[in-house]
């Protein structure tokens, strides 16, 4: 254990992290407003497929983000319409999105990609940015200041997502929905509209995480690929107590136990599965004895009189 | 009016309330066809070739599970985890809780039935029984857990089940690759399990699991609709308050619930092991998610989900003809999953085209699922 | 002072499905003035204020603002002209401060991101400085600060206050605002109040509690039954006079009875304490005893804690401090199953949350709290032909009007429903019935009927405890009468000795 092996660990984390992360911000907009969200899975499937297949055809990163991300959020938009229009339990939409997901991707991978030769023409991931100066620092410049865009953007995003939620009209709007719907309907605030709103912000977010996956971390497309890494990502904004900040933080907890996991692979089979399972034994230990509160009106359907 | 007068009205209101309920139903599956139709279309090179993938696709699928020779067993095969997990995801619906760790407990109930079919001496009979019980016992301890945190906590189920699959899927994977592998074969297995405890094939890979399932729900139709026991959980579901004016604990009601339910799945587990492979390997199931979608199809009554489990175990077994027949991928099958599941649990959707034809749906038991994570 | 009014409602009237909340009501508010909208539960005052508030749409009528008519579609409108709600159940989300609550919907932002809409950044200061100006003008102290959760309820009524005069309200409505404040705490509402109609800001508050009414209000205007039954000042109105307008001259239905012949105590309750659901002291230390043969009726205008009365006497309810004996065993501790196998009967406040289970047959609901007992049960195994066939006869001898015992009892209407739940408590062999508002939302047969079956208990040897907010009811039914106000019992006399002035008195919290 040298400090070599510290540092490409915490590189590591930091990497494993902002899939995670992502999908738990996804998750914290449209849960702060009040609706259950377990399709973040789902909504990250469906953009790294589609962020792949657009990057693929056009040759364009750019265009398979934007594509990639406007798919996550229409996936968004349907939970948002089944659980706000149709008053559908929004466990049972989520599970439709997730199933919708996994089929649609698959059928369209098998369709269009399966046949592609393997170098998957024109399309390699987002570089490495190293940050002038810092990236120079032995050891901790690894790991700290060497990334692929979207790992510095997640830390970013972590920062201005906690403006937004907390000192933001946006922010305060959604927090009275998601806590207290009729008392926001009785000043004016619009229920409905913050919603529908805010879930799709939330799509966007995951979105952005399934692109990590192929555009960033990967560089194809494989079938399911997500690997219930949006379901991680639920457990990181319980475990962080949909907050922007505990999210990240539990998200960086649960990318270090994946890396370690990966690491012990070789030494000990037991290890590593113990490391793999520890994020999700952790929230349910965490969520039983200090009893993280969801927003008050989570879940609930709200009708306007 | 007469005592028998009123039995008379009595059944036919019965049968009458029945079909009408059928039909949110079957107008899920119809026009979740029909919108997977247009997916096929649409995603083909032209509308022609589309409308001919769609014909040759659910024409395959119809051969596949029915037609073909064998075709209808292999439904049947493929139905059977289905009933069990149907009923394992319906029995908590009831109860007012919302089981979606199926997975988790059907994973969990088939490594403790394997163990146990792997290592205890019994004769034949006896030991396929004990197998099938220790497999129901430790899907009843996987559903415990979330039970009894709901309970004394109030800590909701949907989180803590979603967590205890993955927890599930790393436990089991260990046993398998690490401690019960058979070192003789290259594949990652365990040993097989005994064959006292193997469950009797019938034809190809029909086995007696099928019968098993079938007993298991009628078994449980009795338990919900015919004891104390059921009324107590049933009536929990559906106003707990007046549960508890009645005298029922909701809290204990949760806990019976979610072993119930866990039992179930395992059970439905183990009876894969004991009927098909005999041993058990690594990797993962979705299964219990599709239970949901066949609760919710079965109307949440054992007696509809054997129906219910029919016709998703129809569309596992047909879905891969639909690659030999139409060239389409089996994920479609995914697909129709998917919209026959949000079909029958947003009826609106559906109740928005009855209501112009002005056909009334009765409302009947509806279970009102737990909404949000305050339970 | 010949002043246009700065409010005025002519001719309002409001229907539902079944009934008439609001009847041609006529209201004036003048600039700067108190009133105070007396009446019982039912009579329409919530309503009355959901209209002038834009919640809801008249169906007749109109409202007028400073002399010209105006329509409100929302909340929004009320609040552009300058209408203030403070709600009985506060509109704050617990988890945010007073500032936060106090701008939501209307923030101040500041910073360069301001330009862009709902996303500036929010200006805590500047409001939190508002509302302390707010605060020292009209005596309301409170630190913007806090958390709403934290506050006591006197001060976060103060919050809601607070969020309608910095939306400029001059006009406020206060619905039922003393219901749950301590007596300090309503005089410093009083004051507070005081002040702002010092300044110009005129107030409309519902109640029904008399002696705020005298000592506060300017005029009073008060509803029964959705009509205005009429206007009077301070110096006109007497606590009697306004206790007679509020429970009206209706007609008693008399229903005959023998006179009682008590037996011995069969409930007793000595210095009972229960907290509502917010951990607030709602049953302030009660005694009483019910005999055999006598139904003791408790009156008293509902929210006085009656409901937390009957859930902890019936287990539903945790119990604080005291004891009750039912037939000499203890039962403070019991739970709801045991308390009903030592024979009590106990007929809900809310039939349908409590006594139903609406999905399910006439049948089953029969037997909701009996399913498990033989006949209806053979061990575990139900014995639905026993249900049925005890179904069919309840329903014929008790008259409830159902195609089938298969019917599902939502499909029943409000008065048959209620006939299901008597039959089953009443059919039984018990020793004590508790009948919370028994009929309430009944129609007038069912009602008779359901007295005739209350008095027939009573004259087998029953033990009767009646709570009901209707003072006809009580008055007809009961043997002797207990007044129940803010959680204690303020008199129990003989039915004999009572009368319609007295106790309407005394349900208002005046002592005669």
């Amino acid at each position: 254990m040298n400090i070599e092996f510290i540092a490409d660990l915490i590189r590591a984390a930091l990497i494993a992290a902002t899939p995670i992360a992502l999908g738990s911000f996804g998750g914290l907009f449209s849960e702060r407003s009040g609706i259950v969200n377990i399709a973040i899975e789902g909504m990250m499937l469906t953009s790294a497929m589609v962020g792949a297949f657009v990057a693929a055809s056009t040759g364009s990163l750019f265009l398979g983000l934007v594509l990639g991300l406007t798919s996550a959020g229409l996936m968004a938009a349907l939970h948002a319409l089944v659980s706000i229009r149709f008053k559908t339990d929004q466990i049972i939409s989520g599970t439709v999105i997730n199933f919708l997901a996994l089929g649609l991707t698959g059928h369209i991978y098998q369709v269009y990609l399966a046949d592609l030769p393997d170098n998957w023409p024109g399309f390699s991931t987002f570089p490495q940015i190293p940050i002038p100066v810092l990236s120079e620092i032995p050891f901790i410049g690894k790991a700290f200041f060497n990334h692929q865009p979207l790992v510095y953007i997640t830390i970013i995003l972590a920062i201005v997502i906690h403006f937004v939620l907390f000192n933001t009209p946006w922010g305060l709007r959604m927090r009275a929905v998601g806590e207290h719907p009729k008392a926001a309907d009785t000043v004016g605030i619009n229920v409905y509209f913050t919603r529908y709103a805010n879930v799709i912000i939330g799509g966007l977010l995951a979105g952005l995480g399934g692109i990590w996956l192929t555009l960033e971390f990967v560089g194809q497309f494989s079938i399911n690929m997500t690997a219930g890494r949006g379901f991680i990502a639920l457990a990181a904004l319980i475990f962080g107590r949909w907050t922007p900040f505990g999210a990240y933080g539990a998200a960086l907890l649960f990318g270090f136990f994946g890396a370690v996991a990966l690491r012990g692979q070789s030494t000990s089979g037991a290890a590593a599965e113990l490391w793999q399972i520890l994020p999700y034994a952790l929230t349910i230990v965490v969520a039983a004895i200090s009893r993280p509160i969801p927003p008050a009106a989570v879940g609930k359907p709200y009708e306007v009189e | 009016m007469t005592t028998n007068d009123e039995k008379q009205e009595v059944k036919e209101g019965i049968v009458k309330r029945s079909l009408k309920q059928m039909i949110v139903p079957i107008l899920a599956i119809v026009t979740a066809l029909a919108i997977g139709a247009i997916i096929i279309m649409v995603t083909s090179g032209s509308l022609a070739e589309g409308a001919g993938k769609v014909v040759d696709g659910y024409g395959g699928m119809l051969y596949g599970a029915f037609l073909k020779p064998n075709g209808l067993l292999n439904t049947l095969v493929a139905t059977t985890p289905l009933i069990l997990l149907g009923l394992a995801v319906a029995i908590p619906f009831r109860t007012g809780l919302f089981n979606i760790g199926a997975n988790g407990q059907f994973l969990i109930g088939a490594l403790v039935g394997t163990i146990a079919g792997i290592y205890l001496p019994l004769p034949p009979v006896i030991h396929a029984i004990v197998v099938m019980a220790c497999g129901f016992l430790g899907g009843a301890l996987w559903g415990f857990i979330p039970g009894i945190l709901r309970a004394r906590l109030g800590a909701h189920e949907v989180i803590n089940t979603i967590m205890l699959n993955f927890i599930a899927v790393g436990i089991v994977n260990y046993a398998v690759r690490e401690v019960f592998r058979d070192p003789n074969t290259t594949s990652v297995r365990t040993y097989y399990i005994q064959e006292s405890a193997y469950l009797m094939r019938l034809s190809g890979r029909f086995n007696l699991g099928f019968f098993i399932a079938v007993l298991v729900a009628i078994l449980i139709f009795y338990y919900l609709f015919k004891t104390t026991w059921g009324f107590s959980l049933r009536t929990t579901g559906q106003n707990p308050n007046a549960a508890k004016y009645a005298g029922i604990r909701p809290t204990w009601e949760y806990v019976i619930a979610m072993m119930l339910g866990g039992g179930l799945a395992g059970l439905a587990g183990i009876v894969e092991v004991q009927g098909l492979d005999r041993f058990l390997t690594e990797g993962n199931t979705s299964l219990g998610f599709t239970a949901i979608a066949v609760s919710l199809l079965g109307l949440n009554h054992p007696l509809g989900i054997i129906p219910a489990a029919f016709v998703f175990g129809a569309l596992r077994t047909g879905g891969d003809y639909l690659q030999i027949r139409a060239g389409l991928s089996v994920h479609i099958v995914a697909i129709l999953q998917a919209l026959i599941l949000l079909f029958v649990a947003a009826p609106t959707i559906v109740r928005w085209y009855l209501d112009k034809f002005k056909i009334q749906v009765s409302a009947g038991e509806e279970t009102t699922i737990s909404q949000g994570w305050g339970g | 002072m010949n002043e246009t009014p700065v409010l005025e409602a002519r001719g309002l009237t409001k229907r539902f499905p079944g009934v008439l909340a609001n009847d041609a009501v006529d209201l004036t508010l003048n600039k700067g003035e108190i009133l105070a909208l007396l009446g019982e539960n039912g009579a329409g005052k919530t309503t009355l204020m959901n209209m002038l508030y834009g919640l809801y749409k008249p169906d007749e009528g109109e409202i007028l603002l400073n002399g010209k008519p105006i329509v409100m579609n929302s909340p929004n409108d009320a609040i552009d002209a300058g209408i203030g709600m403070v709600h009985q159940h506060f509109m704050l989300v617990p988890v945010m401060t007073v500032t936060e609550n106090v701008m939501m919907g209307d923030e101040e932002t500041r910073g360069i991101l301001s330009r862009i809409p709902l996303l500036g950044r929010l200006d805590r200061q500047e409001v939190a400085q508002e509302i302390e100006e707010l605060s020292n003008q009209y005596g309301l102290t409170i630190n913007p600060n806090d958390t709403i959760k934290d506050l006591p309820v006197g001060i976060q009524q103060r919050a809601e206050i607070i969020k309608a005069l910095y939306r400029k309200a001059d006009i406020l409505i206060l619905d039922e605002p003393t219901a749950v404040l301590t007596p300090q705490e309503v005089d410093e509402l009083f004051e507070i109040i005081h002040e702002l109609t010092d300044q110009g800001v005129s107030i409309i508050f519902i109640t029904h509690k008399l002696k705020e009414v005298l000592t506060n209000a300017d005029r009073i205007a008060v509803l029964h039954r959705g009509r205005l039954v009429g206007t009077t000042t301070p110096d006109e109105a007497t606590e009697a006079s306004l206790a007679e307008m509020m429970v009206g001259r209706s007609v008693i239905l008399e229903v005959p009875k023998e006179a009682s012949k008590p037996g011995g105590e069969v409930l007793q309750v000595r210095d009972l304490f229960v907290s509502d659901d917010r951990h607030q002291p709602t049953v302030n230390g009660i005694t009483l005893e019910v005999r055999e043969g006598e139904i003791l009726g408790i009156a008293g205008v509902q929210g006085n804690g009656q409901r937390e009365l009957v859930e902890g006497l019936t287990g539903l309810r945790h119990i604080d401090s005291g004891s009750v004996h039912i037939n000499g065993v203890e039962t403070t501790k019991f739970r709801p199953r045991h308390i009903t196998e030592l024979g009590v009967a106990h007929i809900p406040e809310d039939r349908e949350k409590h006594g139903l289970v609406m999905s399910y047959s006439i049948a089953d609901n029969f037997v909701l709290n009996q399913y498990y007992l033989p006949p209806y049960a053979k061990g575990p195994m139900l014995q639905q032909d026993t249900i049925d066939e005890h179904g069919r006869e309840l329903v014929e001898k008790y008259d409830v009007r159902t195609p089938s015992i298969v019917t599902h009892a939502g499909n029943l209407s409000g008065g048959n429903k209620q006939k299901v739940i008597i039959a089953r408590e009443l059919s039984r062999d018990v020793k004590l019935v508790i009948a919370n508002q028994p009929t309430r939302g009944v129609d007038v047969g069912s009602i008779e009927f359901i007295h005739n079956q209350i008095i027939e208990q009573r004259k087998n040897g029953q033990a009767v405890l009646l709570i009901s907010a209707e003072l006809d009811e009580i008055m007809s039914l009961s043997d002797r009468i207990a007044v129940m106000y803010e959680g204690r019992i303020v008199k129990t006399l003989p039915a004999g000795e009572a009368t319609r002035e007295e106790i309407g008195l005394l349900m208002a919290g005046s002592e005669a």
